[in-house]
């Protein structure tokens, strides 16, 4: 897919709670086609601490109303100058980058989105590409408490929604690994976004249960399209770069002690 | 429009900007972006003689005004450069010069000499300053004897043009330059990263795999201008400048020090663009002072 370095426009900021906000971007141009698992790199301007830009995952896109939507977790000052943005303020992108979520072949197949934190971000876009396409998922979100689950409203419009949190706060009490949906159903094909612990109780769930499963991963990066292999992961094919081989690895590629 | 044509030893260039090694892959990732043909020259990723897989991950830390990297020169070979990447990169209208680096003398001769013969690779950059290998790398540029030994070898070896990079980790950069120079070197370009350290004061350890790395972007800028201005006066053959490089201004800078040409690194990850606009803006400088060439503001400094 055809990279490109982009100015959008910021249509909204909406501050989701004091950690999170979504930030919505437009273009008088049409939006490229992008991939749900895919990423951009946003450049930060005005921030001294800020020198390399961040990756950041593309949550959802609306092609009919021209709008990128990207997830922002408030981690350093970088990211609490994107959440800072006004409406009409300018950001400048590298878009898209890196691989997308596989698709089944079989549309029947049950489908498990796994998403915690700010690691829900890419599953949004995956679930409405697939409600899209004729699959049905579900989805399982988990966060520290219910401060920490987001978009619950959205991910509703595109599947059945079960949560969990560490405080007992919002669904079940517990890690994602731990909810009930997990003890007996089965699924064909999970992924997962998420801290890497959680990723890690993710892939090992589904390889003792011989699921197919795929996680995303948000290594640090520099360049954002493979030049300097600053980002690389440990797989069966040697260091790859996260930025173009992944984000997305199926977890049979990837050299993880689970 | 000033005449931006530089001959930098046997390379002869549309203009006095390259990109540095390791900060633009093979250059083809970068041309979605814009015409890569309009650089003056593209160093391609550090090349040795086998496979090597670089260093465990984490290879990066953002640091002030800069980052450190410790990837280790991971790169599939020379063979595997020459039968998969050369092919795709031949066509490409301008000077594409392979960064050469080894761990002992020989690796870097056999893989100079299977260069040798590309048509479309005009010379080599002979990496004897990175700081993130455990055997060779800056250990050859560290000292004016093992810098001079090298170098002399693969001269032999190599017929085209050879560039020799070097480290700014010595007491005198000076003397390294002047000992390559008499063994051949048809340039030198500097400086490679300084090496660096970061440490996460919450988890009590080091960001990098490997502890340190090497320190690149506009924090080290000062001191490659500094060591530019130095070796320019110490040696007669040309010097090409590098470190921090952000804009056209940083460029002109170090030509004025008295940089034949500049490579840009670092700032490729920021902007994929920005060796286009540091031609234009060098271009606009010229044209805005009344100068006909690139020739006329080299070692300028008033």
């Amino acid at each position: 897919m055809k990279k490109f370095m982009l100015d959008l426009i910021v249509k909204k900021n909406e501050t989701l709670n004091n950690q999170y906000s979504l930030l919505i971007l437009t273009s008088p141009e049409k939006l490229p086609e992008m991939l749900p698992g895919q990423f951009v790199e946003v450049r930060v301007d005005n921030s001294p601490s800020t020198f390399l830009r961040r990756p950041i995952s593309i949550n959802y896109v609306d092609y009919e109303k021209n709008e990128l939507w990207l997830l922002i977790q408030i981690v350093g000052d970088g990211t609490r100058k994107m959440c800072e943005l006004k409406e009409g303020e300018v950001l400048n992108l590298l878009i898209p980058l890196g691989n997308s979520f596989s698709l089944p072949e079989n549309k029947a197949a049950k489908l498990l989105l796994v998403g915690g934190g700010v690691g829900i971000a890419p599953l949004l876009f995956m679930g409405s590409y697939l409600k899209e396409r004729g699959y049905s998922c579900s989805f399982l979100l988990g966060g520290r408490s219910k401060d920490n689950l987001l978009q619950l409203c959205e991910f509703e419009r595109f599947g059945d929604v079960y949560t969990t949190t560490e405080d007992g706060s919002h669904g079940e009490r517990g890690f994602v690994t731990q909810h009930s949906l997990l003890n007996g159903s089965n699924f064909d094909l999970i992924y997962t976004c998420g801290p890497t612990p959680m990723m890690k109780a993710v892939a090992s769930y589904a390889t003792k249960t011989g699921t197919n499963c795929e996680v995303s991963l948000e290594n640090t990066m520099a360049c954002g399209i493979g030049s300097c292999l600053c980002c690389v992961t440990d797989t069966t094919e040697g260091h790859l770069c996260v930025c173009t081989e992944g984000p997305v690895f199926n977890i049979t590629k990837l050299k993880w002690q689970i | 429009m000033a005449n931006l044509n530089i001959n930098i030893g046997k390379l002869q260039l549309k203009n006095p900007v390259l990109t540095a090694s390791g900060t633009f892959g093979y250059g083809t990732e970068y041309s979605d972006f814009m015409d890569i043909s309009r650089i003056g020259g593209i160093i391609v990723k550090g090349t040795t003689l086998r496979d090597r897989q670089g260093n465990p991950y984490p290879r990066m830390a953002e640091t002030p005004s800069g980052m450190l990297n410790a990837v280790g020169l991971q790169n599939k070979g020379v063979d595997y450069f020459i039968e998969n990447i050369y092919p795709t990169v031949k066509d490409v209208d301008t000077n594409i010069i392979v960064n050469v680096s080894g761990s002992t003398i020989e690796d870097y001769i056999i893989t100079a000499e299977k260069l040798n013969d590309l048509d479309r690779i005009p010379g080599i950059e002979l990496n004897i300053s990175c700081p993130n290998v455990k055997e060779g790398g800056m250990a050859f540029g560290t000292s004016c004897i093992s810098a001079a030994e090298v170098v002399k070898r693969v001269r032999r070896a190599y017929k085209n043009d050879l560039m020799v990079k070097l480290s700014p980790n010595v007491t005198d950069i000076s003397e390294i330059a002047r000992a390559v120079e008499a063994e051949g070197a048809d340039s030198v370009s500097l400086i490679n990263t300084l090496l660096g350290m970061a440490i996460d004061s919450e988890k009590r350890r080091p960001i990098l795999s490997t502890i340190t790395g090497g320190l690149s972007g506009p924090a080290v800028k000062p001191i490659a201008l500094r060591m530019v201005w130095q070796v320019a006066q110490a040696v007669k053959i040309p010097v090409i400048g590098l470190g921090g490089i952000m804009n056209a201004a940083d460029a002109i800078e170090f030509i004025l020090a008295g940089a034949s040409g500049i490579q840009i690194g670092t700032a490729n990850f920021i902007d994929p663009t920005v060796s286009i606009k540091v031609i234009d803006g060098i271009n606009d400088y010229l044209d805005r002072h009344g100068f006909k060439s690139i020739t006329d503001i080299i070692g300028a400094l008033e």
